[in-house]
């Protein structure tokens, strides 16, 4: 794990104190609303619905007991009790005052915790897969590298007011577990002909009203070139990208209006003059902060008390079965805590079970933890011989669910409930799903099936990647949801294609168990995933079973 | 009137040239720094970039491409600029910047003073191994 050294806490100590004098400007009339909002927005500050919102950044998703600690404290002390997990590795709380945001600020630099660049129009928080540095299929962890790209793009001084914000995400593993081709620009850790480890670069992927999939630039940026191509690129876009419109602002569009090889060109000259600037020690700094990054000594043992539990205990089981994944020692596992249990909040979890999470990081996961932009906390090492005893303390706190994975695992915005932007609601939708499907004691069944929902057109719920994607709108004044399907957000990547009409609000919880059955009626065997089976038969057997009355006018 | 500040604060214009004649260019925001920098000619002294808008970011990354290039006479930031992007002006090539009166009523000298420690707590040195980004 990162551990600030000096530089990191003097610098955040003097931003925290420059953000807690433009509170104070902004009050005293130094600072008009319009020059605050930027500000406050490149400190993780949003004005929602009901009250401001902060945005904290977990970097990479990876934090330690003490943080998590910390972000209880917050929750507490500052807000109603509760945090939300955002899909993009940052935890957000709903409810505290403006006066108290700077103390906010200042309990997190203690842990060396911020929420800088959260927000705004900036290189956000640097996401990565929620597994690394324990995945079995990891060719390198690529948490070292996110935390460079961290210390780059914070407070670069190009590049705190661009035309949009602009998001990067790093994967290091066979699967892309990252959604990285949804992204500005990811970063994919990735080994050349000759052995040497370097980076193949997307850029130009996005969700909201435009969704595209990101497009390779460069198949191979050596190490010690990634900063200066990432600089080179984000150069470009600040410059050509668009200013006049903000929903055509994002370097999707740019790519798309410019053509990814005109836009190559452009970087490659950029960064001829960029390189130079370079000297080595970005490199070295790279080096010092890989050995913050070593695997802990991994413990050995038996692992009896799992098998056993594995065989005597059902619930047991069907919670390993879904929530645990391959870790890169064999004794070891992955546990994804569940943060969606049934007819609850995606995402949400309270000041107690978020210390609960911290204990048992700290008593059986070598102190490690991550945030998944599924919405879900992981204990990435874990000693097989501890995981009965780690679901027995989950079960008590409502954190045993054991549905990861599965269809009641969804993603959702926080929709109309909280947000200003939202046209539906999000959170009621997911929760009735996952109630339903509980009820019906299905979801086992069903298998891998991944729900998104977002509760406007600008799919912070990542909808057109779901399996089965959501999309609330506002029709006159009603709410109707429209469905995709057939999205996809590992590195198959794809974007939903939209089935028909949309549905009322009461009408689309049935709409998706009609799916759903459709789905179980002409998947081939039991092991054929939804989304096998959509990309075998296509979108008619849903449609037909979306839209009854539709084809008995046909007929 | 306008103000020019630098890392002592708030002083009058020293450029007495003005920006009609051949060795000053006074630019907007939207300047293709590319076709810029392989046309600029050499008795170029001066060159003041407009920020219409503290929102729109694009001088931080002219400026930034003109020192890259190989351009050393002054740069000047103009226009609606706050305070707290004084340090970003700095750290991205430019000497000094510009304001009106009014700003300057209402952002007095001390809230841009405190950003004059512009060298300090600069990830950008880091990386470079101490020289400012745009050196």
């Amino acid at each position: 794990m990162y551990k600030y050294n000096d530089f990191d806490t003097a610098f955040l100590a003097e931003r925290n104190a420059q953000f807690r004098a433009q509170v104070e400007r902004r009050i005293d009339g130094s600072l008009t609303e319009d020059e605050f909002k930027p500000l406050r927005l490149m400190n993780g500050l949003y004005l929602q619905l009901h009250a401001y919102m902060l945005r904290v950044a977990i970097p990479y998703g990876s934090l330690n007991s003490a943080q998590m600690n910390t972000l209880a404290l917050l929750a507490e002390k500052w807000d109603k009790g509760y945090g939300h997990f955002t899909t993009r590795q940052n935890i957000q709380y709903n409810w505290p005052k403006l006066s108290d945001v700077p103390d906010m600020l200042d309990a997190l630099a203690e842990v060396g915790m911020h929420a800088i660049q959260t927000s705004g129009n900036t290189i956000r928080n640097v996401t990565a897969d929620h597994f690394a540095g324990a995945a079995a299929d990891e060719i390198e962890d690529p948490r070292p590298i996110a935390e460079l790209i961290r210390q780059w793009s914070t407070d670069h001084p190009e590049f705190q007011f661009m035309g949009r914000k602009f998001k990067i995400a790093v994967g290091g593993a066979a699967k892309d577990r990252a959604v990285l081709k949804a992204h500005d620009l990811a970063v994919r850790v990735v080994q050349n002909d000759a052995g040497e480890t370097g980076y193949q670069i997307l850029i130009g992927g996005g969700l909201g009203r435009t969704p595209m999939i990101g497009k390779v630039i460069n198949d191979f940026v050596p190490r010690a070139d990634l900063l200066p191509y990432i600089e080179a690129v984000v150069s470009v876009w600040n410059q050509i990208g668009r200013r006049d419109n903000k929903y055509k602002a994002r370097i999707k569009i740019t790519v798309h209006e410019h053509g990814i090889d005109h836009i190559r060109a452009r970087v490659d000259a950029r960064f001829a003059l960029i390189r130079p600037t370079f000297l080595g020690a970005d490199q070295e700094l790279f080096s010092e902060i890989k050995v913050h990054f070593s695997p802990p000594k991994f413990r050995t043992g038996s692992t009896t008390p799992y098998d056993t539990a594995y065989k005597t205990d059902p619930v047991f089981r069907a919670w390993a079965d879904t929530n645990l994944a391959d870790h890169r020692v064999s004794d070891h596992a992955i546990v994804t805590i569940s943060i969606k249990k049934h007819g609850a909040t995606p995402g949400d979890a309270s000041a107690e079970q978020m210390r609960v999470m911290a204990t048992l990081a700290a008593d059986y996961g070598y102190d490690e933890l991550r945030i998944s932009h599924e919405q879900n906390v992981i204990l990435p090492h874990v000693h097989k011989s501890d995981l009965p005893a780690i679901h027995a303390k989950l079960k008590q706190h409502g954190l045993g669910t054991a549905n990861i994975g599965l269809i009641s695992d969804i993603i959702a915005c926080p929709g109309m409930d909280y947000c200003a932007l939202a046209t539906a609601r999000s959170i009621p939708v997911a929760e009735q799903i996952a109630t339903r499907f509980d009820d019906l004691k299905l979801e086992h069944d069903i298998g891998h099936l991944q729900i998104k929902i977002s509760g406007c057109i600008n799919a912070c719920g990542h909808h057109h990647v779901g399996h089965i994607g959501i999309l609330g709108l506002d029709r006159a004044g009603v709410e109707n949801y429209q469905i995709t399907l057939g999205g996809d957000a590992t590195w198959s990547a794809a974007v939903g294609e939209r089935a028909g009409p949309g549905f009322a609000y009461d009408e689309i919880v049935p709409a998706v168990e009609r799916i759903v059955d459709a789905y179980l009626s002409v998947r081939d065997t039991a092991e054929e995933t939804f989304l096998e089976t959509y990309r075998r038969v296509g979108m008619s057997p849903f449609k037909a079973a979306l839209y009854p009355e539709a084809i008995k006018k046909v007929a | 009137m306008t103000v020019i500040i630098t890392d002592t604060g708030f002083g009058p214009d020293t450029w007495t040239l003005g920006y009609e004649g051949d060795t000053a260019l006074d630019l907007p925001s939207d300047t293709d720094p590319v076709q810029l920098s392989e046309r600029l000619a050499a008795q170029v002294q001066m060159i003041r970039i407009a920020f219409p808008s503290f929102a729109d970011g694009r001088g931080f990354t002219i400026a930034r491409h003109l020192r890259l290039s190989g351009y050393k006479g002054h740069l000047r930031a103009t226009g609606h600029l706050i305070a707290d992007q004084y340090a970003m002006a700095r750290r991205s090539g430019f000497d000094d910047v510009e304001i009106s009166d009014e700003l300057a009523a209402r952002q007095p000298e001390n809230q841009w003073l405190a950003r004059a420690n512009w060298q300090q707590n600069d990830y950008q040195a880091r990386m470079r191994g101490g020289s400012p980004a745009a050196a």
